[in-house]
């Protein structure tokens, strides 16, 4: 609206008859600002919902995170000059993903990986039953959901969303440095918990 | 190097994350040492794994229009109003340009979008009511003691803006009593606080592809915001303000 103001501020207050303003039709009325954010922001909307969702686990959260952080991102939009639209939102989700985790579920431990409760919880199938690739999947699924968080958005940042580690430092915040570390520690684990609860091979 | 050091290195060699004398290094290496390769394709092989698209969330459908239209989408057909409503903020905004000098961002401005980013709060965030009644007998007094100001709470059913309920909210620094009234599948947030000083009346104005009309009596400030169009607001002010 600024924008159409200041172009126009020459039409006078007596403009109003649908006559006179026909050359406002062809210009939707919608905030320039609006449309910039749609194209920088929106296409990005996978992204932020993949991250949201493997951070707070849950796909009715994911979804209130998402809407926040899109909230958050439109306030925040003038600090946006351009550039990589999708890591500047990832950012913002993630930030607001922890916000919400702490707020709605107030001292909810992080899942550490348990060995003991692993084993426990599903007890390892004898070498007779095979692992089809949908229980494969499932393994896996289980074992990334299970990795504590900066693990955990480390592997889905990198693997998932394929970001480089200096994209991965700028969402997380973290040193390149750390960023390494834990990538490399978040695959030690995985692999350790799905060798864990795999059959041997024959 | 030694296995330990290799080890140590393969994820991001993997990553293509090392500079050009480690990877040469490595590679190096990796030709001559099969269990720092056979670690190598361990990890590679869990990389391929993790790029399974099952493994990938798609939002739902219903977000991304749930998104576009909390940031103001138009939903209603523009062409007739849109020059009628460009018009009226001219108008607004001249006159009020002259009161107020070409300053900007006014504090008006800045309120317009703390109560347009509210709105738009009270739509995403499953967040529109505290009080669910289409009763105003019953809306008024549940204010009582949670703002320090009566809000006028109208019944406007048969003028087709039946009142929904209440909610609490903050604006400007201070609580703020919100009243929702409905048109059709529109949401009318009226948000009313204390704040003495001289009556204004009406402005009207546009904001983010919402309409806005605001004015105050010599106690308290009054918002309105809607998806509404310009006509209707209007209409819907002269109704709560009669």
């Amino acid at each position: 609206m600024a924008a159409l103001l200041s172009g126009n501020k020459m039409l006078s207050a007596s403009v109003q008859s649908s006559e006179t303003s026909q050359t406002w039709e062809p210009r939707p009325l919608r905030d320039e600002r609006v449309v910039r954010f749609e194209q920088a922001i929106l296409p990005h909307l996978g992204a932020a919902y993949n991250l949201a969702r493997w951070l707070t686990r849950s796909a009715h959260d994911a979804d209130d995170v998402v809407q926040e952080a899109y909230l958050r991102a439109y306030q925040f939009f003038d600090g946006f000059h351009g550039g990589d639209g999708r890591a500047w939102l990832l950012r913002i989700v993630r930030n607001t993903c922890y916000t919400w985790l702490e707020k709605n579920r107030p001292r909810a431990p992080m899942a550490q990986f348990d060995e003991a409760k692993h084993s426990a919880g599903r007890p390892a199938p004898g070498p007779e039953a095979p692992l089809v690739a949908g229980e494969d999947r499932e393994l896996l699924r289980r074992a990334l959901a299970e990795l504590p968080d900066e693990f955990r958005e480390a592997i889905v940042l990198r693997e998932l969303e394929g970001l480089s580690y200096k994209e991965i430092a700028a969402v997380t915040g973290a040193p390149i440095g750390t960023v390494m570390s834990r990538l490399a520690r978040a695959r030690e684990r995985l692999q350790e918990g799905l060798a864990h609860r795999r059959p041997e091979g024959p | 190097m030694t296995c330990e050091e290799i080890r140590n290195l393969l994820s991001p060699y993997a990553d293509g994350e090392l500079d050009l004398v480690r990877d040469l290094d490595i590679e190096r290496h990796l030709a001559e040492c099969p269990h720092c390769a056979a670690a190598l394709e361990g990890l590679r092989a869990l990389s391929a794994r993790l790029s399974d698209p099952a493994l990938y969330h798609q939002p739902p459908t219903a977000l991304a229009p749930r998104l576009r239209a909390a940031l103001g989408r138009p939903r209603f057909p523009w062409r007739r109003v849109a020059a009628a409503a460009a018009a009226a903020v001219l108008v607004a905004a001249a006159l009020w340009g002259t009161v107020r000098g070409l300053s900007a961002p006014s504090a008006e401005d800045l309120l317009a979008r703390e109560v347009v980013d509210s709105h738009v709060r009270s739509l995403m965030a499953d967040h529109l009511l505290d009080f669910k009644s289409d009763d105003r007998h019953k809306v008024k007094p549940w204010f009582l003691g949670r703002v320090d100001v009566a809000p006028e709470v109208k019944d406007l059913t048969t003028e087709r803006f039946p009142l929904i309920g209440g909610r609490l909210d903050y604006i400007d620094g201070r609580p703020a009593a919100a009243l929702v009234y409905k048109r059709n599948d529109h949401v009318i947030n009226v948000f009313v606080w204390r704040a003495p000083g001289p009556d204004r009346p009406p402005v009207f104005l546009e904001r983010q592809g919402y309409h806005l009309a605001h004015w105050s009596d010599n106690e308290r400030a009054f918002w309105v915001v809607s998806d509404l169009n310009e006509e209707e607001l209007r209409q819907f002010v002269e109704l709560l303000r009669r």
